[in-house]
């Protein structure tokens, strides 16, 4: 592919610094070991990609997307994590559980697999004019570490946070190639969420009434 | 036939609504009344997109829609009578008033997305719904509140969650490909999407296609992604864990179809005929496999599902127009059959207190009206004639053997040849073998858990022997549908 020789601009800097940060906190989450910080990085997380909703809101003209940003500051910045650390504090948990590897050897996978996921991207050739290419890699990069997160932590919390950063990679692909989606699709998507967080809060609760325990490490009784 | 969109759409709200006020003996008649009447409307549907589309606002029906919409509402209508007896005949239920209000909410509410999900016009609608039956049966999985129900609701959850967190990034992709070619103002609607045909992007399509399969085939039970599905089938209520493997991974297979179309008009059947078949292929190996030593009654017929959606992946790869006809059929004739076998097994875990193949002995003896029913049930299930899935595998395998594909219309024989034997085995065992000490008393539970049966081996007979002259008209139309003639 021939390279493009114009030096990126403020926009398409802002852009990616936004998108990589977002990346980074997804790495953050892998790491952290309170319960709490791992919501507090999931909040930021959605911060940050409603900033970048923004973003691009204002760089290419789009005002639907103000509307979806504040929506989502809304929903994933406020009433989640707040869903969410409600449920916790019912439970009196503090520490997630350990994950299947030392932290150093899960950072290291979810490296491998995100330097994997944002060049196999980059094979796709797809071209958009709302943000740089370079976005959608690094928005699929946080969708893979959002799989290593889930299959690697052993609580549902962080196996939930997992999903719900899931979601963040996809939003933050769709500003990438779908920037003009209609804004009402958009909102039964960010609606669905909500509907899945809250009944991730009660699936969690009903777990740790029968497991008392935040651990999925018990979770073997059906097999075969 | 706007209204009877707008009805099909809304009906199960209803019945929704009439659990909430907790009333047991009104929600049982108002819930089983809306299964039918959902069942009779997607009967009155049918003449009318046997020629074309229906279109009013963003609901949408075509043939092929309204072949899922015939399998889901007569499990519906099925389930919801079937629950009746399952829930009074209950006997470890401490708290039965509460557990009703629960189930009927979920009951209807999980209907309706499903209904919903084959009617909504255009992917990014179906996502929603397809994700909304997540969220409500993942709660109807848990409705027993045992370590067991948690647990399988819990991966159940996280897994198909994961899974359409693919299937969104696979929409928005499609969007992509639809807004080069339609413009920005471009809605996912189907209509515009299929037409657009060769001029959308080949990559992104491909990668849509792909994502799609990956996505919304954690919920079909495709593998390697069906791990959540023997636990959520096992350990769901009986009427739900038939609707689950009736109704909700064929919906999510619809979803799968919607994307195979698009597909087929930009890229051919090559490209994605070759996916299904590899994913079609190994599930029903694996399927086939697990079958032979399966000791969990409902894992049983949940492994067997696994085997049938295997089976209708491969039969749309074939692409030949009679292999299509042959999938749409399959569709309606599993959900029936798969609905009696999980009623049967339902009836025998009552009798006898257990899931285990093992302790199940002597059914015909105990159970004088559902052993035979269970028995003819996974006859079906194995393509016996006359039962519908003779009818819908023969012409899946005559297309394939038609359109030239030999291995794999043999590979499919054989598969389907050990899937039935691992069935009938444990079947056998069940039903006839003699033995197993206990002292229980000859009696059916309730009559209210054999109407149901009974009008599934109907079903099943009359889509075996002679199907009626408007389905094969619609299956006709929904053939041509999915061969890109839309």
């Amino acid at each position: 592919m021939a390279p493009t020789v114009t030096p990126p601009g403020t926009y398409a800097g802002v852009a990616n610094v936004l998108a990589v940060l977002v990346l980074l906190s997804e790495f953050a989450m892998l790491r952290a070991a309170l319960l709490r910080a791992q919501m507090r990085l999931y909040a930021a997380q959605s911060l940050l990609v409603s900033v970048l909703a923004a973003v691009v809101a204002w760089g290419r003209d789009v005002p639907e997307l103000y509307v979806l940003a504040a929506l989502s500051l809304a929903l994933k910045v406020v009433v989640v994590p707040w869903v969410v650390m409600r449920q916790l504090r019912q439970t009196r948990t503090e520490i997630a559980g350990s994950g299947v590897l030392g932290v150093a050897s899960e950072v290291l996978v979810a490296v491998v697999v995100a330097v994997l996921a944002f060049f196999a991207t980059s094979r796709f050739h797809i071209a958009s004019p709302a943000l740089p290419t370079t976005a959608l890699g690094l928005a699929v990069a946080v969708i893979a570490v959002s799989f290593v997160l889930m299959i690697v932590r052993r609580d549902v919390v962080s196996q939930a946070v997992g999903f719900f950063s899931l979601e963040n990679g996809v939003s933050l692909a769709s500003l990438v190639v779908a920037a003009g989606l209609p804004l009402i699709l958009e909102v039964a998507f960010l609606f669905d969420l909500l509907v899945a967080v809250v009944v991730f809060g009660v699936l969690m609760r009903v777990h740790h009434r029968r497991a008392r325990s935040l651990s999925t490490e018990h979770l073997t009784k059906l097999r075969g | 036939m706007n209204v009877v969109l707008v009805l099909l759409t809304t009906v199960p709200l209803l019945g929704a609504a009439v659990a909430l006020l907790g009333h047991q003996r009104a929600t049982e008649t108002v819930t089983a009344l809306l299964g039918a009447g959902s069942f009779g409307l997607a009967i009155v549907l049918m003449p009318h997109v046997s020629h074309g589309a229906l279109q009013f606002g963003f609901l949408r029906a075509d043939a092929v829609s309204v072949v899922f919409l015939l399998g889901t509402t007569f499990l519906y209508a099925a389930a919801s009578i079937y629950a009746i007896g399952y829930l009074r005949s209950d006997p470890e239920n401490t708290d039965p008033s509460g557990y009703s209000r629960r189930f009927y909410l979920g009951l209807n509410l999980f209907a309706w997305s499903m209904m919903c999900a084959p009617l909504v016009d255009g992917l990014a609608l179906l996502w929603v719904a397809v994700e909304i039956t997540t969220v409500v049966s993942a709660l109807l999985v848990a409705a027993d509140r045992t370590d067991s129900a948690a647990e399988a609701s819990w991966k159940y959850v996280l897994l198909a969650s994961a899974g359409l967190g693919l299937g969104l990034l696979a929409t928005i992709v499609m969007y992509y490909a639809g807004s080069t070619t339609l413009g920005q103002s471009f809605d996912l609607a189907f209509g515009p999407l299929l037409k657009a045909g060769h001029a959308l992007p080949h990559t992104a399509v491909q990668l849509a296609f792909v994502l799609s399969i990956v996505g919304f085939g954690t919920k079909v039970g495709l593998f390697p992604v069906h791990t959540w599905l023997p636990d959520a089938h096992s350990e769901a209520p009986t009427p739900v864990s038939a609707l689950l493997s009736g109704s909700l991974l064929a919906v999510s297979f619809y979803a799968i179809l919607r994307y195979y179309q698009v597909a087929v008009g930009t890229l051919g059947p090559r490209f994605s005929g070759t996916v299904m078949l590899v994913f079609g292929v190994l599930s029903l190996l694996l399927a086939a496999l697990y079958l032979i030593e399966q000791r969990n009654v409902k894992r049983l017929l949940a492994y067997s599902s696994v085997e049938h959606m295997g089976i209708l992946a491969i039969g749309v790869s074939f692409g030949a127009p009679i292999a299509m006809a042959g999938v749409l059929l399959h569709v309606i004739a599993h959900a029936a059959a798969k609905g009696n076998a999980f009623f049967g097994a339902g009836v025998l875990v009552r009798k006898y207190g257990t899931k285990d193949i093992a302790a199940i002995r002597s059914g015909l003896d105990v159970l004088p009206w559902t052993a035979p029913l269970f028995l003819f049930g996974i006859l079906a299930l194995s393509a016996f004639p006359p039962f519908g899935i003779f009818r819908s595998e023969f012409q899946i395998v005559a297309g394939g053997l038609g359109s030239g594909t030999h291995l794999p219309a043999v590979v499919l024989v054989g598969l389907v040849t050990l899937a039935f034997f691992g069935l009938s085995i444990a079947t056998t065992r069940m039903v006839y073998t003699p033995g197993g000490g206990q002292a229980l008393l000859r009696g059916e539970p309730s009559g209210w858990m054999v109407a149901p049966m009974v009008a599934g081996i109907l079903v099943l007979l009359l889509l075996g022997i002679h199907p009626p002259e408007a389905l094969a008209a619609l299956l006709h139309q929904g053939a041509l549908e999915l061969g890109g003639a839309s």
